[in-house]
C-alpha cells in the first residue's frame, strides 16, 4: 500500500517541522512523539502482502497452507517493542522539561540559553 | 471501498497532526496527538496486525496522553507561564 | 529570517530523499526467507498458535529481555530526577464520590480483563505487553480515587521486583534443563490449541506482563507526587 507509506512520511515531516519551529518545550516533545508514530506506520506497512490475513493459525487459517495465506510477522514484532520504548523515552524527556521549568520559571526554550546548571 | 476509508482516515490524521503543532491552547494540542494515535491504531487493523493495534491503542492514546497531562499539571502549579 | 530558510531547506531535502522511496516501492509477493522458516517450523517447535507471540518469547527472546531492561532504566532515571523536591505536606482533598463508587465497580473487571489477555497470549491476539498496560490503567483509576493509600506502593514495588527476578530465573532454567536461554520446552508442549500448551510461554508472558504493568504504575506515581 503506497498510500500508507506516504502517510507515514508525511507524519514524520510534520513532526520535524514542529520540532524545529516551535518555542514551547512541550510542543517539541509532542513533535518527537509524532515522529515515532510515523516511523511505526512505515515499518508495519512494509510487511503487508495484498490479500492475506493476520499471522494467527486458528480455524480461519489452515496449518498446512499457512505459507501462502499469512502476512509477514517479523515487522510486527519489532514495532511492538518500539512502541513501549517510545513511551519510556517520551516520559523521560517530559521529566527533564519539568525540571528545567522549575529552575527558571519559563516554558520557552530561548530562556534556557547558558550551559551551567 | 477500502480506498475511500483509507483516504478519509489519512486526511483526518494529517489535520489532527497539524492542529497538534499549531494550536495555542496546550490541552487541545495534547488531545490532538491522542487522536493521531487512535487513527494509527485503526490503520494497523487494516494492515492485518492485531497485536500492534492493541498495543498502540492502549499506550498511544491512553498512557501517553495521561503522562503529558500530569507533566503539564506539575508545571502549571509551580510557575504561571505558558 | 535565516532560520526560516534553513528549516525550509531541511524539509525540502527530506522530501527529496523520501519521494523516490515511496514511488518506487514495489510491495512484496512472497514472504522473506526468515519469515518462511518461522511460519513453517513455528507450530511444531514452539506449539503456539499466535506466531507473533512465538517469535517474541522464544525465537527473539533476548530482545524482549533488553526491552524490559530499557524500561527499567527509564523508570529509574525518572525516579532519580524527581526525587530532590521537598515533599510539601499539601492538604489532599478527597476525590468525589462518583469516582470512588465507579472505581469499586470497575477495578476488578479491568484487572480480570488484563489477566485474561496475557494468559491467552499464545492463542489469540494479545500477550504480555497489552495485558500489562491494561492493568496499569486500572490501577491508575484506583490511585486517582483513593490518594491516601500507602499499602499499594509497597505491593507494586514487590510485584515488580519478583516478576523481573522470576523472568530471568526462567531463562536460566531453560539454559540448565533444555536447549538454550529462555527455551520453552522446560514444560511439556501439549496439544496444539489448548490453554495449557506451548510449554512455558504462558508463564513467561505473565511475568513480563506483570513487570511492564507495575513499572508503568511506578512512572505515574513518581509524576504524581506533590
Amino acid at each position: 500500500m503506497q498510500l500508507i507509506t506516504g502517510l507515514g512520511f508525511v507524519l514524520i515531516m510534520i513532526g520535524i517541522w514542529g520540532m524545529l519551529t516551535r518555542k514551547n518545550m512541550i510542543k517539541i516533545v509532542l513533535g518527537f512523539s509524532l515522529i515515532d508514530t510515523g516511523i511505526h506506520i512505515i515499518m508495519v506497512s512494509i510487511g503487508y502482502i495484498k490479500g492475506r490475513t493476520a499471522p494467527i493459525l486458528n480455524k480461519a487459517v489452515d496449518k498446512a497452507k499457512a505459507l501462502q495465506e499469512v502476512v509477514d510477522p517479523v515487522p510486527s514484532v519489532l514495532v511492538l517493542t518500539a512502541i513501549v520504548i517510545g513511551l519510556a523515552v517520551t516520559a523521560l524527556m517530559l521529566v527533564y522539561v519539568v525540571r528545567l521549568q522549575k529552575k527558571k520559571k519559563s516554558m520557552q526554550i530561548d530562556d534556557h540559553g547558558e550551559l551551567e546548571w | 471501498m477500502e480506498l475511500v476509508i483509507l483516504v478519509v482516515i489519512s486526511l483526518v490524521m494529517i489535520a489532527a497532526a497539524i492542529m497538534a503543532i499549531y494550536s495555542k491552547n496546550l490541552i487541545s494540542a495534547i488531545i490532538s496527538a491522542g487522536v493521531v494515535s487512535l487513527l494509527a491504531s485503526i490503520i494497523y487493523l487494516l494492515l492485518a496486525a492485531p497485536d500492534v493495534a492493541m498495543t498502540e491503542a492502549a499506550i498511544g492514546s491512553g498512557l501517553t496522553t495521561v503522562v503529558f497531562l500530569y507533566a503539564l499539571n506539575k508545571m502549571r502549579k509551580s510557575g504561571e507561564d505558558g | 529570517m535565516g532560520k526560516r530558510i534553513i528549516v525550509i531547506i531541511t524539509l525540502a531535502l527530506f522530501v527529496f530523499i523520501s519521494l523516490p522511496l515511496v514511488l518506487d516501492f514495489i510491495p512484496t509477493q512472497e514472504l522473506s526467507y526468515v519469515s518462511q522458516k518461522y511460519v513453517k517450523d513455528g507450530p511444531e517447535e514452539v506449539g503456539a498458535q499466535n506466531l507473533v507471540t512465538a517469535i517474541i518469547v522464544t525465537y527473539r527472546g533476548f530482545d524482549t529481555l533488553g526491552e524490559v531492561a530499557v524500561l527499567f532504566i527509564a523508570t529509574a532515571g525518572i525516579g532519580f530526577i524527581l526525587s530532590r523536591e521537598k515533599w510539601r505536606k499539601r492538604k489532599q482533598r478527597c476525590s468525589s464520590s462518583i469516582l470512588q463508587t465507579g472505581t469499586r465497580v470497575l477495578l476488578p473487571l479491568i484487572i480480570m480483563f488484563g489477566i485474561y489477555i496475557f494468559i491467552n497470549g499464545h492463542l489469540t491476539p494479545g500477550g504480555g505487553f497489552q495485558g500489562g498496560v491494561i492493568i496499569a490503567s486500572g490501577i491508575l483509576v484506583y490511585i486517582l480515587a483513593t490518594p491516601k493509600n500507602k499499602l499499594i506502593d509497597f505491593l507494586i514495588s514487590l510485584t515488580e521486583s519478583i516478576s523481573g527476578f522470576g523472568y530471568v530465573l526462567l531463562g536460566v532454567l531453560g539454559l540448565i534443563l533444555a536447549a538454550g536461554f529462555l527455551d520453552n520446552s522446560i514444560l511439556p508442549l501439549g496439544k496444539f490449541g489448548r490453554l495449557f500448551s506451548a510449554g512455558a510461554i504462558p508463564l513467561i508472558y505473565s511475568l513480563i506482563g506483570l513487570k511492564v504493568g507495575s513499572e508503568l504504575v511506578n512512572i505515574l506515581k513518581y509524576l504524581r507526587r506533590d
